[in-house]
């Protein structure tokens, strides 16, 4: 006898974590796959930075409200998940990126988002580790930090609290129509599929406007306030937001151990794990040129890792009109860690027809597709979105 | 009486004379102390002894992370166990 789940959720990162969770939580039959447990993936890689972004109108709405679930569940978290309200500090090199500093305080503001504007002297006082200088920063203390392996981890056991299950590793070949296909040849049944693979839910659907971007990451060993803050230059918004071109931008945080994470990179094309030491080089000096003395701290370790990005910068969630089955949860870029909680809840309101809490349509992966090639064959509006 | 050519540092302000050719691990070991201590702030000492299991680190004259089985004691050195400590 086949069982019938509700959802299967294919991939166990920090996002379907979530929605198993949330799942689970409005009384779905959910059952998670994952071809190597809770928590691998971008999860593991990344820096778990919780940060309200303001790319687009939607991503502000999405990273705020889950920012704002991340704050209701952080007393709930165990202590592994290293929660940390930390704060960002968005740096400003000179008077144009001060200009966009008193751009973004006021936008936050009206968004319900607290922020402060420091001047130079303010800011050097906060983060003495800074270079002399610059211009000043935004702070917005709401933001947070985790270790998100952990979280996932946290989030999956819920998700079996509250009924859902955990089947045993196994890869998904294939996935269509309520069929989920494994590697060893067995099939689930679903009435719905939420796919959440990140950058590998290509691999499944390709179709899907997805494309992997590689970012890099360096660990330090332990030093207790070098820094105080996540910091992360102004100009992050330029070389994140270029989707054409590889880039490095100064994005610091310091976690709970004491220890640094150093990034960040963005590079389409490169689809192995490897480093680019060339990259590298660039990411390092780059926080060189804002943390003089960071060159003087030991390294550990460097990793990469693979956002899934897509061409507007926005997720992929909801259903996708290919197959009445699907539910999409994935193309997070690099708000993956801040957004999957949101994201869960968009998932669930999505599968049990309810309303959603903030309005769903703007991440609707329908958004990429030309209706008028639709109709025929599958392999058409793979060509309509690869562009 | 020490050696004529001893060589005087400091462990954790502890003043230690050892021979030439004396690394600070085993410098911190006659101190009596231990190296770093673990994120659960367990105490811990040289393991392999050749650099490569990084638990002999201490701080030497302020900077952290030092591999005490890799650097031979010299005269004056200020050695500090047991804590991270911050560049300043």
């Amino acid at each position: 006898m086949t069982r019938v789940w509700d959802a299967v959720v294919v991939g166990a990162g920090i996002v379907g974590a979530a929605c198993a969770r949330e799942c689970a939580a409005v009384g779905l039959r959910t059952a998670v796959i994952d071809a190597a447990g809770v928590g691998g993936g971008a999860t593991a890689a990344g820096m778990g930075h919780i940060v309200v972004m303001d790319d687009s109108p939607a991503q502000l709405a999405l990273t705020r409200w889950s920012q704002q679930l991340w704050r209701e569940l952080a007393p709930e978290l165990p202590s592994e998940a290293e929660f940390e309200s930390r704060g960002t500090l968005w740096v400003a090199a000179d008077e144009e990126e001060m200009r966009e500093v008193r751009r973004r305080q006021q936008l936050y503001a009206s968004a319900g988002v607290p922020s402060e504007i420091l001047d130079s002297r303010a800011l050097a006082e906060a983060e003495p580790q800074l270079r002399r200088g610059l211009a000043g920063a935004l702070l917005v203390q709401s933001d947070a930090v985790l270790y998100p392996p952990a979280a996932a981890a946290y989030l999956m056991r819920e998700a079996i609290r509250m009924g859902a299950q955990m089947l045993p590793p196994q890869r998904v070949t294939a996935l269509a129509h309520g069929r989920v296909s494994l590697d060893n040849g067995s099939q689930l049944s679903a009435g719905r599929i939420v796919n959440a693979c990140g950058a590998g839910a290509t691999d499944l659907l390709p179709q899907l406007p997805i494309r992997k971007r590689r970012g890099h990451l360096v660990i330090t060993d332990r030093y207790p306030g070098f820094v105080h803050h996540q910091l992360v230059e102004l100009g992050y918004l330029k070389s994140a937001h270029s989707i054409a071109l590889d880039s490095v931008a100064f994005n610091v945080q310091p976690r709970q151990t004491g220890q640094l994470l150093i990034g960040s990179s963005r590079e389409f094309g490169a689809e192995d794990a490897t480093i680019n030491h060339a990259l590298l080089r660039a990411m390092i000096e780059r926080a060189e040129s804002y943390l003089p003395r960071i060159g003087n701290l030991q390294a550990i370790r460097a990793w990469t890792g693979f956002r899934a990005a897509t061409p507007d910068k926005l997720p992929l969630i909801g259903p996708w009109p290919g197959d009445a089955t699907f539910c999409l949860a994935t193309g997070h870029e690099g708000l993956g860690i801040t957004t999957s909680l949101a994201t869960a809840r968009l998932v669930a309101a999505e599968i049990t027809g309810k309303a959603s809490e903030i309005p769903a349509a703007p991440y609707f992966p329908a958004r990429f597709l030309d209706a008028s090639r639709l109709a025929p064959a599958a392999t058409l509006y793979g060509e309509a979105v690869r562009g | 009486m020490a050696e004529p050519e001893s060589i005087a540092l400091t462990v954790d302000e502890i003043v230690v004379r050892v021979s030439p050719g004396t690394t600070v691990a085993a410098a911190a070991l006659i101190a009596g102390s231990h190296t770093r201590l673990s994120i659960a702030g367990e105490p811990r000492a040289p393991l392999c002894g050749m650099g490569i299991c990084f638990e002999c680190r201490v701080a030497i004259n302020g900077v952290p992370h030092q591999r005490s089985c890799q650097i031979l004691c010299a005269p004056g050195m200020r050695v500090t166990t047991g804590r991270e400590l911050a560049i300043r």
